[in-house]
């Protein structure tokens, strides 16, 4: 069994794949880890516990052909939701993780995610522990209309609170982070990290040449893009993620808020 | 269509000034036809009516409910958006902060104000200015009418996602009453960003959706001619949204909409507001943060 890589066209065996945590060994691209996938690999052994597994969205809009569709994407990926939220451990350091995930729906945001959010950001606040999102998203998920828009508002409202309370909040951005998801939580981090090359913006790329009536440049929106104009902290590759978090984690300890 | 049929009902009206015996009963009776049809209007009509360019704007909004209004300008970073609104204001006697989306009535008005489309700038202003109306212990009074926040290249490098982010975030926590008030379009991210509020009112024929109709039809459907299903599917107008509880009240128009009579409009919006800003003016700020989080928590909750 191989993998082709999307971006070189190479072969690699699908176990070497996976134990690069979806990088291509050959050309260095990033492409999507499943989010049990990822978390699996950045907490310390034995230490991932999920949390509202369970937790679903309905269909509040009744909208046509929805309840079908996400029936569709429940089978196809063996996930209920676009996120998945979780306690765990990198070397040591106890944290609070949510993982979108754009091979469910596109990562799009419904109530069914914006709630699983909402907890984790509430059980961070309330456990005082440190929050760590990773976002993959193209966005609301357009057929909970107004309900999806208003987990924008849910989830800003609860980083606010956290942020309020003292609470420290990573957030990961990742191939695609678009629309909603970058007009609300995502973009709130206390630091802001993104992996390379990943296409991080508000207006999708197609949305904006239809617009202006022209080609954009290459690279635009892209992390390097993203950091060079001051909304990331730093990049960092897939492999250095759990090193560069458990840093984090540890020049964040013993902190006291002032009030 | 419905521009058609307002227009028509102009002429109708123009005209019956000076028609007299049977040429004016004939006018009154297509008169009135017209009004029966626009009485009742589908999802899409009022979408078109929400977009009526003859529609209330916000300068018309701020003279007729406010006194003595001193325009605030530019983020302080960057420049000025003129796509939105704001500034100081007296509200009965009592200062307020103003802010809302700005569109224009014609086509030099509208390239002037990017047809009411934001940059991050302007949504940068909108914070500075509600930030200062809690300092200063001023309500905010928003007014929502825009297609949705501008997809441009320099939105995009100055960081339009954070910005709308930004106003999400601290607007939640603002220890100051905000009332929101959509006039007509409340389209995405780009509305909600001047939107989080502790009462959430709209006009009869506005609407409020996370795509515009045709956004959704050309995602969904792959043909923006589909509006029509997509204004169906999205439940996007004040009564659908009354119903699911999710805003706070209607303000009523006039038949043939709310540019036909303005002034029963202002006078129930006063109304209105006065009661929304009587209501949470009786709160204390730690009241108010924590029902205004509350009020959107509970938003999808299964
Ligand atoms: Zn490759």
């Amino acid at each position: 069994m191989t993998v082709t890589c999307p971006a070189c066209g190479r072969e690699t065996a699908q176990a070497v794949w996976h134990a690069h945590l979806c990088v291509c060994p050959a050309c260095g691209s990033h492409q999507p880890i499943a989010a049990r996938a990822r978390l699996t690999a950045l907490c310390d052994e034995g230490t991932l516990a999920e949390m509202n597994a369970d937790l679903v969205g309905g269909d509040p809009l009744d909208f046509p052909g929805y309840a079908k569709k996400l029936a569709a994407q429940r089978e196809k990926t063996g996930m209920q939701e676009a996120v998945m939220t979780a306690t765990g451990r990198i070397d040591g350091h106890p944290a609070v993780l949510a993982v979108l995930d754009a091979q469910f729906f596109m990562g799009s945001m419904g109530t069914g995610a914006g709630e699983k959010i909402t907890r984790a950001i509430e059980y961070a606040r309330d456990a005082q522990l440190p929050l760590i999102m990773f976002s993959a998203s193209g966005g609301a998920r357009m057929q909970e209309g107004f309900f999806s828009l208003m987990q924008m508002a849910k989830t800003s409202a609860a980083v606010a609170d956290f942020s309020d309370k003292g609470g420290l909040y990573i957030s990961v951005l990742t191939h695609p982070t678009t629309g909603g998801v970058t007009a609300s939580f995502a973009s709130l981090g206390d630091i802001m990290l993104a992996e390379p090359n990943a296409l991080i913006g508000f207006a999708g790329p197609r949305v904006i040449e239809q617009t202006i009536g022209q080609r954009l440049p290459e690279g635009f929106q892209r992390s390097e893009f993203q950091q060079e104009h001051g909304f990331i902290d730093q990049i960092v590759p897939r492999a250095q993620m759990r090193t560069v978090l458990s840093r984090l984690l540890r020049l964040h300890e013993g902190g006291v808020k002032r009030t | 269509m419905i521009k058609a049929m307002i227009r028509e009902l102009e002429e109708i009206e123009s005209a019956q000034r000076t028609a007299q015996g049977a040429e004016f009963a004939q006018l009154a009776a297509r008169r009135d036809a017209l009004l029966h049809q626009l009485s009742d209007l589908t999802p899409e009509q009022k979408v078109l009516m929400a977009r009526y360019p003859r529609r209330p704007k916000i300068s018309q909004y701020v003279d007729a409910l406010f006194t003595d209004f001193f325009e605030q300008r530019g983020d302080r970073q960057c420049r000025e958006d003129r796509s939105i609104l704001g500034g100081i204001a007296l509200f009965h006697g009592r200062p307020v902060t103003v802010l809302g989306h700005r569109k224009g009535g014609n086509i030099e008005e509208n390239l002037a104000c990017n047809f009411g489309m934001p940059g991050p700038e302007g949504y940068r202003k909108a914070l500075r200015l509600m930030k200062q109306a809690e300092k200063f212990g001023r309500p905010v009074i928003s007014f929502i009418d825009t297609p949705g926040a501008y997809p441009g290249m320099e939105a995009e490098e100055r960081g339009q996602g954070e910005a709308i982010a930004r106003n999400l975030a601290e607007m939640s926590r603002l220890r100051v009453p905000v009332i929101s008030i959509v006039t007509g379009e409340g389209s995405s991210g780009g509305a909600l960003a001047l939107g989080l509020a502790d009462r959430i009112l709209m006009l009869e024929n506005a609407y409020y959706s996370v795509v515009t109709p045709e956004g959704c039809a050309s995602i969904l459907w792959k043909d923006p001619k589909k509006r029509d299903e997509a204004c169906m599917a999205l439940k996007l107008t004040a009564q659908d949204l009354l119903g699911f509880g999710v805003i706070d009240g209607i303000v009523p128009e006039a038949v043939g909409g709310a540019q036909r009579d303005t002034q029963a409009l202002f006078a129930r919006l006063d109304r209105e507001i006065a009661q929304a800003l009587d209501a949470l003016e009786g709160k204390d700020a730690d009241t108010l943060v924590r029902e205004r989080y509350a009020k959107y928590r509970r938003i999808g909750l299964a």
